[in-house]
């Protein structure tokens, strides 16, 4: 356990020297806000029709959504990236540890230190300037809070599972901007999911995505009551194991066949 | 039991090949071409503890694949290889927690991150003892002399500085088994005779097996006990220096510094002219035939001699012969 420990803390320590990327992150991020807002406030002023979801809930689902977005999985580890390319891959096979919890690990700082970076300026930002609302309850906040920790796993999971498929691509960009599409549309993070039609929302809640934006954010809001946190919660459990399992799979299939690159 | 034991070890690559220029990429994706590499094609040998063992060879023979194979990266297809009795791929976590691995053209160290913090995440890594770990750091830093780079990320390091780092990252856990591979590539002169030196005097003290491979036929001729040379995928040599230069050629030469620059200098007939370099000549013998004592007596009697020695022929002479008796 210590080990896998010291890779999470060595590795968002040396995350966190990337502090100019953090803040054109930063920037963008609270602009691309906006700008969503504006959209959202747009549909909602031009419609009297009842919708799922109040504007002010849309507001606050975005700043979360701007907030969080670098604990997305919408790219691969670009040190593995090289480390495959370049053949220095051998070297992560030469430790005495298991080799999927170890990049495991790598995946969750890689996914944890940026987003920490940019999520607390950007949330007091939103909260002090753009007139972000706080959780509903204290319930609704611990909600939200484990929710958030099982969507950062979810995350991880789903990040590990991509730089698995490199051990094949060794790019491995088409498999990631495929991913990256299907959670944009299906986390929630272009369009908050209450919001698309009936008929849809049984497979929109059935798939992994939904676990990486959409549950934690309306814990938060209250949308989803903290009576139904265990349920959610299971369904976020249910797609780690799956995306574990399945990355853990890979990985073996993988090394069976692994040819270092160069002499 | 032998610590190291390899039989019959087989290895093949499946390689695609496509024709050049646009023609051959757009058939490539229809159509693919593979051809098979045996990069070991039934690889034997068996390596005692505390052996300093030098694994040499021409480009593509399957040098690294053997180390890559032993250090439990890449599974053979054929073969018994059992290190410290264990299967590298199947125990990988046990193997690889008692051997040490260099690879000159990679680094262990987090890029990013300073060498010491490199040093105490592998300490978290390999749950490496307190006080074995504080033992081992401090003895590496004074004899590399890595005292000033501690603190440096290692993407700022030179070549030379991010080696020794390299080196004592490797040995940080008292491995019974350390893999060198071409470890001395692109360090200056300075740099590798440190480490040599370092080589030698850690195999001594701490009886660790060290396997080299290297280009370099200085590494070998300082550091190795034992010579193995893989040509094709094949062993087709193994044994001393000594013995490997007596296999390949009896052949000595005795260099002669002429006086004058005389035009036809007398030459024993029992030997010949290899070259002439102004007043300097070299004369070719095989002792045989003829003894260095009688060839001197003869090369002195003759010419006027202002100074003479006789040398082997140089290493890399040797093995390029060695490479190319196999060729044909």
């Amino acid at each position: 356990m210590i080990s896998y420990w010291a890779i999470v803390s060595a590795r968002f320590r040396s995350l966190l020297q990337y502090r100019s990327a953090a803040l054109a992150g930063l920037v963008t991020q609270i602009v691309w806000g906006m700008i969503r807002v504006m959209i959202f406030q747009a549909f909602y002023s031009s419609t009297n029709a009842e919708q799922p979801m109040d504007g002010s809930d849309v507001e606050t689902y975005i700043w979360l959504g701007q907030a969080f977005l670098a604990a997305l999985p919408w790219n691969i580890d670009t040190d593995l990236r090289s480390l495959i390319r370049s053949g220095g891959i051998g070297y992560e096979l030469i430790r005495p540890v298991d080799l999927y919890t170890y990049w495991l690990s790598r995946a969750l700082s890689w996914r944890t230190a940026p987003m920490v970076m940019r999520a607390i300026p950007l949330l007091i930002f939103a909260f002090v300037v753009m007139g972000m609302s706080p959780p509903v309850s204290w319930a609704a906040a611990a909600a939200f809070f484990v929710s958030m920790c099982a969507a950062i796993l979810l995350s991880s999971a789903i990040t590990t599972f991509l730089n698995v498929t490199m051990l094949w691509t060794i790019t491995g960009d088409g498999v990631t901007q495929m991913t990256f599409g299907l959670v944009l549309i299906f986390s929630g993070m272009l369009v908050p999911l209450p919001l698309y039609p009936d008929w849809s929302q049984p497979i929109i809640n059935a798939m992994p995505f939904r676990g990486l934006v959409d549950t934690p954010y309306r814990l938060y809001l209250g949308h989803i009551p903290v009576s139904e946190f265990a349920g959610v919660l299971a369904h976020q459990l249910v797609w780690i194991l799956a995306f574990i399992v399945a990355g853990r799979l890979a990985m073996a299939r993988a090394l069976r066949r692994v040819v270092v690159q160069g002499g | 039991m032998s610590q190291i034991i390899i039989e019959d070890l087989i290895k093949r690559f499946r390689v695609s090949e496509r024709d050049a220029g646009m023609w051959g990429a757009i058939r490539g994706i229809v159509k693919r071409r593979y051809h098979t590499i045996d990069a070991l094609d039934g690889v034997s040998f068996s390596i005692e503890s505390g052996e300093l063992v030098g694994y040499i060879g021409p480009n593509g023979a399957g040098k690294s694949t053997t180390v890559k194979v032993m250090s439990g990266i890449l599974v053979p297809d054929a073969g018994r290889c059992e290190i410290l009795g264990r299967v590298p791929w199947r125990n990988r976590t046990e193997h690889v927690s008692r051997i040490g691995v260099v690879f000159g053209q990679r680094t262990q160290l987090w890029w990013d991150l300073p060498v010491i913090e490199s040093f105490d995440l592998l300490r978290d890594i390999y749950r490496i003892p307190r006080a074995e770990y504080a033992t081992n750091r401090d003895e590496f830093i004074a004899v590399l002399n890595i005292e000033g780079c501690l603190d440096v990320p290692v993407r700022q390091l030179s070549l030379g500085q991010r080696m020794r780092c390299d080196l004592a990252a490797a040995l940080l856990h008292s491995p019974d088994i350390l893999f060198l591979d071409e470890p001395t590539i692109g360090m200056d002169a300075v740099s590798k005779l440190a480490f040599r030196e370092f080589i030698k005097q850690f195999n001594q003290e701490r009886g660790t097996t060290v396997i080299l491979t290297t280009h370099d036929m200085d590494d070998i001729e300082v550091i190795c006990d034992r010579v193995m040379i893989i040509n094709d995928g094949k062993i087709v040599s193994d044994g001393t220096l000594d013995e490997l230069r007596r296999r390949v050629s009896l052949e000595r030469r005795l260099v002669v510094e002429l006086v004058d620059n005389v035009i036809e200098p007398t030459i024993h007939p029992l030997a010949n002219l290899a070259n002439r370099d102004g007043r300097r000549i070299h004369i070719q013998f095989d002792p045989h035939q003829i003894s260095a004592a009688d060839l001197i007596a003869h090369a002195t009697s003759q010419n006027q001699v202002q100074d003479l020695f006789v040398e082997n022929p140089p290493i890399e002479e040797t093995i390029a012969r060695i490479y190319k008796d196999q060729a044909t």
